[in-house]
């Protein structure tokens, strides 16, 4: 949020500092978004601290001490390795947030650049392109991933692009509705009489005006795609053994899990506090900026 | 209304296309020669040869794709490159065990999800709405493979009622997979409902603060007459979107559900096909769940018209 640092003496701040001034006070004005911020920034922070919240090395085979329970020195147990699963689990973020973090940009910045530009200018470049990602939509994503993965295998760079490629059409549907009610108004017939690029448009006009509806697609994009690379790990075509990730970890963990079962539950409550803190940001955004989450959810 | 239909089958039929045209091409990129990568480095020249012929690889893919598309409307999606079966077969013989796990999903979880949200919106900001709320906030907020494992985790392990895995294969009688059927389907039905519950939740909330509610009820009305005859179904319309689309979208739900419980269905068809890089499979598959999205979005379009007058006599 680059807002925060806009001091109160700017007296003429530009649309585009108010507008993202009002997510930031959306931000802080709503619990239901405030908690979520924090359960985000939370994971972050432990997945960059984890070497200094834990002394083992989340890939340390130790097979002596193989499937135990929790002990004052393994404060989650073993797993079948002898790993430590709290180790595994704080670092196990790693994968699933440096992922989401490009691919949820991507996607999303890709898919609002569409969106504005078909509502701005519409007729058969619109029309083409709207079809065209119904096509796309038509795939379920984690079938389409896998479609993907099969043709280009597991590297982190095609997960990425392939998220991007199958998230942004759902972006752009919801950016171009909202831009769309932009499109008509004054002040971008005037930018265009002025004889404006459509560039200095989007940037100048559409953008300030749809960023609280990108906001809350920028959470609500995030919480699917960390939900599906955690599917994608969790069937082993996401993080590779023994990358530590909460997905592998409960695959990897499932078959002990009446011997270990913090080894399975913990990555478990890991991986459902992240989404959740994504889903209370998006919730509390859409409903303090009155976007339909309906149609975002569509 | 018949120039509307058509016009919605047109851009069905166009989005069918328009995917399998995607999919075809995304798996035509397979790095090198398709015929080498399906069946490795070590594969004899003949072999390899034998391959190329059979997926046609030695005409240009755009040929390829008509043929391809030729015979699938014939209902003939050609051989397995892993188990030579034709994909036909397998894919109806699994299609079946699927259905049976969504088809279960489906109803429940349609049914108890418009009930809860029903009662949420109704009981707004009472602790029952509280619950149901934050329950569907948390069944959004994880993943299927996490539902299935905690479902094992109570009905499998902790209370044994139901088994963990199945370990039948697909051509087994329905009979003896009905005992394993309902926890893949419980966790379907958790996954679908938690968008459901919120969609009908917030259309019941707008609709009862709406005007010609008011009018109703000032109009002394009972509470039921009002609430089935007038709310419910402008409540209800933007939710049938939500479930054409949680329904489009169960398919994916069923790849990672499968996999969980070791189910003979189209997921675990697939997943195999995506471990053994069997094209013909996941070309065929992949066309399905376009059928699939598009068809629920045009049952969805005729269920939106049903509950709103103004869509049959607009005649745009």
């Amino acid at each position: 949020m680059s807002a925060t640092n806009t001091s109160a003496t700017n007296t003429s701040p530009t649309a585009s500092q108010t507008r993202s001034r009002a997510v930031w006070n959306a931000i802080r004005g709503s619990r239901v978004t405030t908690i979520g911020c924090v359960l985000i920034l939370l994971h972050v922070l432990i997945a960059l601290a984890a070497p200094l919240l834990t002394p083992f090395n989340p890939v340390a085979n130790d097979s002596p001490n193989a499937l135990m329970g929790a002990t004052w020195q393994h404060w989650a147990g073993t797993d079948q390795y002898g790993r430590d699963v709290l180790a595994r689990t704080l670092y196990g973020g790693r994968y699933a947030l440096i992922v989401s973090l490009f691919a949820t940009a991507a996607a999303v910045g890709l898919g609002t650049i569409l969106g504005c530009v078909a509502a701005l200018r519409g007729g058969w470049f619109d029309a083409v392109l709207m079809r065209l990602l119904d096509g796309i939509l038509a795939v379920p994503a984690i079938l389409a991933l896998l479609v993907v993965v099969t043709a280009l295998g597991t590297g982190t760079a095609i997960i990425v692009l392939a998220i991007t490629i199958i998230y942004a059409p759902q972006v752009t549907r919801v950016v171009r509705a909202a831009a769309q009610n932009i499109v008509p108004l004054d002040y971008v017939s005037a930018a265009r009489a002025r004889g404006e690029s459509w560039w200095s448009i989007l940037t100048g006009e559409l953008l300030p005006n749809v960023i609280d509806v990108v906001a809350v697609e920028v959470a609500l994009r995030a919480s699917w795609v960390v939900l599906v690379i955690s599917s994608l790990s969790f069937l082993g075509f996401g993080a590779n053994p023994p990358t530590p990730d909460w997905g592998l970890m409960v695959a990897e963990n499932r078959a002990a899990m009446t011997v270990v079962p913090l080894a399975t539950l913990a990555p478990i409550i890991a991986l459902a506090t992240l989404v959740l803190g994504l889903n209370m940001a998006a919730d509390g955004l859409s409903k303090s900026f009155g976007v339909d989450k309906g149609k975002a959810a569509a | 209304m018949i120039g509307f239909i058509a016009r919605r089958l047109g851009a069905m039929v166009l989005t069918i296309v328009l995917s399998s045209l995607l999919v075809f091409f995304a798996l035509q990129a397979l790095p090198g020669d398709v015929a080498t990568q399906v069946l490795g480095q070590n594969a004899t020249p003949d072999a390899v040869a034998a391959l190329r012929e059979k997926l046609n690889l030695n005409q240009p893919p755009f040929q390829r794709y008509l043929s391809w598309v030729g015979n699938a409307v014939q209902g003939d999606f050609g051989e397995s490159t892993a188990s030579g079966d034709p994909v036909g077969a397998l894919l109806w013989q699994s299609l079946r065990n699927t259905l049976l796990i969504a088809g279960i999903a489906v109803v429940i979880g349609i049914v108890a999800s418009l009930v809860l949200g029903i009662v949420a919106g109704l009981q707004r900001d009472k602790p029952a709405d509280h619950v149901i709320s934050g329950a569907s906030l948390v069944a959004m907020s994880i993943p299927e493979f996490v539902v299935a494992t905690l479902l094992v985790l109570v009905f499998a392990i902790a209370i044994p009622i139901f088994p963990a895995v199945v370990l039948s294969d697909a051509d087994t009688s329905i009979a003896s997979l009905l005992p394993s059927i309902w926890l893949p389907a419980a966790t379907l039905a958790i996954a679908l409902s938690a968008y459901i519950v919120r969609m009908a939740r917030a259309g019941v909330i707008d609709t009862m603060n709406s005007e010609f509610v008011s009018a109703a009820r000032l109009r002394g009305l009972t509470r039921s007459q009002v609430l089935f005859r007038h709310a419910l179904p402008s409540a209800l319309l933007p939710t049938v979107n939500v479930i054409a689309l949680n329904i489009a979208w169960l398919i994916g739900g069923v790849v990672v559900v499968e996999a969980v419980f070791n189910y003979p269905g189209v997921g675990k068809l697939m997943l195999d096909a995506v471990y053994d890089r069997d094209l013909p499979i996941l070309q065929a598959i992949a066309v399905l769940s376009a059928m699939v999205y598009a068809l629920s979005n045009l049952a969805a379009d005729m269920a939106a018209m049903a509950l709103n007058p103004r869509l049959r006599t607009g005649g745009r």
